[in-house]
C-alpha cells in the first residue's frame, strides 16, 4: 500500500501533559489505517486511547513525532484536516439548551452548508438517528442515548472521510448501542474510515477491521480480531463445577492435562484451559473426570474471547500467577 | 480504495472566507441568542438582579448615606450600579465559557473548520448585547425612580461608550478565566470574589468615607474611575474629588480598560489557542 492509501497514520507519537504525577499520555505511538476501514484502538482506563483521538483531531499537540490524517499533517495542515474530520469525543458535546434540530441546524452551517440545506440535513438525520419526535426538544431533556445519537448525528453532517469516535457506546442501552453500532457500520460501506475506541471488546469484536490494544502509551498488539484471538492460543475448555471443592479439585486434574496458562473463576466455580487438540483434550478430560468421580455442570470447547486477549496482553506485565482470575 | 465525495468540504477562495467568518460568528452569535429564548427567566433574572441592588442600596440604605460634596445619594447610586452592572457581566462570561468547555462542546467547534476566533467573537456579541440591555433597562429604572442626568445628550452617551468599554475589557477577562477555570468550583469561588471587588470600589460609597489605605485600594478600582467619569458626564453628585486618582477619572476610564485590554485580549487568545498544550 502506498502513503496515501492510509486515512490514519502516526509515527512515534509522543505526548507528555507535563504533570510528573501522571504517565505520559502517549509514548511512541506508530500506527496505521488504512482508508475505508474500521479501527479499534482499545486500552484500560489511562492508556491513552483519548489523548491519540485528540491528537488526531487536531484538539491537541503532540510533542514529538509524526502524524496525518487524510494525507494533511495534524500539526502544520491542521485545518485541512479538520476540513476532512468528523469527531464523536468521549462526552457528548451537544448543546444542551438547544433543541435537537438546532443543534444539528447551527453545526450544519458551521460546516458551511447553506442555510436551505442546512436545514434538509438536520431533518435528514435527525430521521436516521431516530430523533423526529424528539428533534424539537431541548436536549437538557434526552436520555443519555438520545444525546449521544444526536452527537453522533451532528459529526456525521457532510460525512467526513475520517471519523473519530471515542467509546461511542458507554452508558447506553442494549438497544441503542446496537443503533449506534449500526450507524458506524453504514458510515464504513460510504467509504469513511473510522478510529473508534472502546472498553467493550464485543464492540471492536463486531465492529473493527483491525484492532490496535493500547497500553501506557504505546500499542502492544495489532491485528484483526480473529488473529488476536489465535495470537493468544488455540481453543479453550470450559469446566463449570457445582462446588468450590470440586473446582480445586477439578482444577488439579487439569493442570496435568492442560496446556498451562489456565484461569479460574471462582465466583462461578468455572476453570477455562487453553487446549491443543480439540476433542482429544475434551474426552481426556472427561474421562479423568469420570476416574475422579467429579461430575462437572458443563463442558464446553470454545475460541478465546477478545476479553481473555485483552486481559492477557494489558496485565502481562504485572506479576500474575498460572492462576490468573478471568474478569466477566 | 474507497474515494471519498468531499464536494462540500472544499477549501473555499479567500474571499469567501472572510463571508463565512462573518456567518460563523452570526451563527454562534445565534446560538446565544437561542439559549435566551430557551430559557428566558435566566436572561430576565439577570436583567432585573440590578435593579433589585438599586432598589435595596437606593432607598433601604440611602437613608443613611451622605454624599461628600452633598447632592442626593440616589443621583450618587444611579451611575455606580451602572458600572458595577458591567463589572457583574463578568460572571455571566466565565459561566457560560466553563460550561462549554466542561461540556465538550468548545472542543467540539474546535474540531470544526471554523476560524478559532469566531467562537469567541460570537460570546463577545452576545455579552455586550446583553450589557446594553442592562444598562438600558436599569437607566429606565432609574429615571422612573427620580435619577436624571443634567448634562449635554453627547456627555450622555460618551458615558455609556466609557461603561461599554468597561465591559468590553472585562469581557476578555472573564474569557480568560473562563478557559484557565474549565471547572465549576473555580467559577463558583469567583463568583464569591466578585462580590469584594466590586464592593471595594466608590459604587456605593465615596472613598474618602473609607479608612485611609482602603480608600486608596477601592479608588485604583478600575470601576471607580469609570463610576467617576460617568458621575462626571451625567454632572451627577461624588464626581469632584481632591485626590489625583478621582481628579483623572476621564484619562483613567479611558486607559484602565486599554490596559485591561492589553493584557487579556492577548493572553485570552493564547489561551484559546493553547487548549492544545
Ligand atoms: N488534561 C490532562 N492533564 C494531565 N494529564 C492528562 C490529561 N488528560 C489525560 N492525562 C493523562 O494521560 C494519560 C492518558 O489519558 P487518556 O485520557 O488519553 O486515557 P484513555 O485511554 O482515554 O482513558 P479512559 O479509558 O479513562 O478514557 C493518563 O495517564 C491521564 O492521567
Ligand atoms: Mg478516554
Amino acid at each position: 500500500m502506498s502513503a496515501s492509501d492510509f486515512a490514519i497514520r502516526a509515527y512515534r507519537v509522543k505526548k507528555n501533559y507535563g504533570k510528573s504525577t501522571d504517565g505520559p499520555g502517549l509514548n511512541g505511538l506508530t500506527m496505521e489505517v488504512p482508508r475505508g476501514t474500521i479501527h479499534g484502538l482499545l486500552g484500560p482506563n489511562g492508556a491513552g486511547k483519548t489523548t491519540a483521538v485528540k491528537i488526531f483531531s487536531t484538539l491537541l499537540r503532540l510533542d514529538e513525532g509524526e502524524a496525518s490524517v487524510a494525507g494533511y499533517d495534524v500539526t502544520a495542515e491542521g485545518h485541512r484536516v479538520r476540513e476532512r474530520i468528523g469527531l464523536v469525543g468521549q462526552y457528548a458535546a451537544v448543546d444542551e439548551q438547544l433543541t435537537g434540530w438546532q443543534n444539528l441546524e447551527m453545526f450544519g452551517r458551521l460546516y458551511r452548508l447553506p442555510l436551505k440545506q442546512a436545514r434538509l440535513r438536520a431533518e435528514q438525520l435527525l430521521g436516521q438517528f431516530g430523533l423526529t419526535e424528539a428533534g424539537s426538544q431541548q436536549v437538557a431533556k434526552y436520555s443519555g442515548g438520545m444525546r449521544r445519537r444526536l452527537d453522533l448525528a451532528a459529526s456525521l453532517i457532510v460525512s467526513p472521510e475520517v471519523l473519530f469516535v471515542d467509546e461511542p457506546t458507554t452508558g447506553l442501552d442494549p438497544l441503542a448501542r446496537q443503533e449506534v453500532w449500526q450507524a458506524i457500520q453504514s458510515l464504513k460501506e460510504a467509504g469513511t474510515t473510522v478510529l473508534l475506541t472502546t472498553q467493550y471488546l464485543e464492540e471492536a469484536d463486531q465492529l473493527a477491521d483491525r484492532i490496535s490494544i493500547l497500553k501506557d502509551g504505546r500499542i502492544i498488539q495489532e491485528g484483526t480480531p480473529d488473529s488476536l484471538k489465535s495470537s493468544f492460543g488455540g481453543d479453550r475448555l470450559d469446566i463449570t463445577l457445582l462446588t468450590q471443592e470440586d473446582a480445586s479439585s477439578a482444577a488439579a486434574i487439569l493442570r496435568e492435562l492442560g496446556d498451562g496458562g489456565f484461569s479460574v473463576d471462582e465466583a462461578n466455580n468455572r476453570i477455562s484451559v487453553p487446549v491443543s487438540d480439540r476433542t482429544g483434550s475434551l474426552l481426556r478430560a472427561a474421562s479423568a473426570f469420570a476416574a475422579s468421580g467429579l461430575e462437572p455442570l458443563d463442558m464446553v470447547l470454545r475460541r478465546p474471547t477478545l476479553d481473555e486477549v485483552f486481559i492477557h496482553y494489558t496485565t502481562r506485565s504485572d506479576y500474575r500467577d498460572t492462576k490468573e482470575a478471568t474478569q466477566a | 480504495m474507497t474515494t471519498q465525495a468531499k464536494g462540500l468540504t472544499a477549501t473555499p477562495p479567500r474571499a469567501s472566507r472572510f463571508r463565512f467568518a462573518l456567518v460563523d460568528v452570526w451563527v454562534l452569535t445565534k446560538r446565544e441568542l437561542l439559549h435566551w429564548i430557551g430559557n428566558p427567566w435566566g436572561i430576565i433574572i439577570g436583567l432585573l438582579f440590578p435593579v433589585l441592588m438599586v432598589l435595596m442600596f437606593g432607598f433601604l440604605f440611602g437613608g443613611a448615606m451622605s454624599v461628600p460634596g452633598g447632592g442626593s445619594y440616589f443621583d450618587f447610586l444611579m451611575p455606580g450600579m451602572f458600572a458595577m452592572t458591567m463589572f457583574f457581566g463578568v460572571e455571566s462570561t466565565v459561566l457560560a465559557i466553563t460550561t462549554d468547555a466542561s461540556k465538550g462542546v468548545t472542543d467540539r467547534f474546535r474540531s470544526l473548520p471554523i476560524h478559532a476566533s469566531s467562537v469567541v467573537l460570537g460570546r463577545c456579541m452576545v455579552d455586550m448585547l446583553n450589557s446594553v440591555l442592562a444598562l438600558a433597562v436599569l437607566m429606565v429604572t432609574g429615571l422612573l425612580l427620580g435619577w436624571r442626568w443634567n448634562g449635554a445628550w453627547e456627555h450622555a452617551l460618551l458615558a455609556v461608550g466609557l461603561l461599554l468599554l468597561l465591559r468590553f475589557a472585562l469581557l476578555w477577562v472573564g474569557i480568560f478565566i473562563g478557559l484557565s477555570a474549565r471547572n465549576a468550583q473555580a467559577v463558583s469561588a469567583l463568583q464569591i470574589l466578585v462580590w469584594p471587588i466590586g464592593f471595594l470600589s466608590n459604587v456605593f460609597v465615596d472613598t474618602s468615607t473609607m479608612p485611609a489605605w482602603l480608600g486608596a485600594i477601592a479608588s485604583f478600582n478600575p470601576l471607580s474611575s469609570t463610576a467617576t467619569a460617568t458621575r462626571e458626564l451625567f454632572m451627577n453628585p461624588g464626581a469632584q474629588g481632591d485626590t489625583w486618582i478621582s481628579q483623572s477619572a476621564m484619562l483613567l476610564a479611558v486607559a484602565w480598560p486599554i490596559v485591561l485590554l492589553a493584557i487579556f485580549f492577548p493572553l485570552a487568545v493564547r489561551r484559546y489557542r493553547r487548549l492544545n498544550r
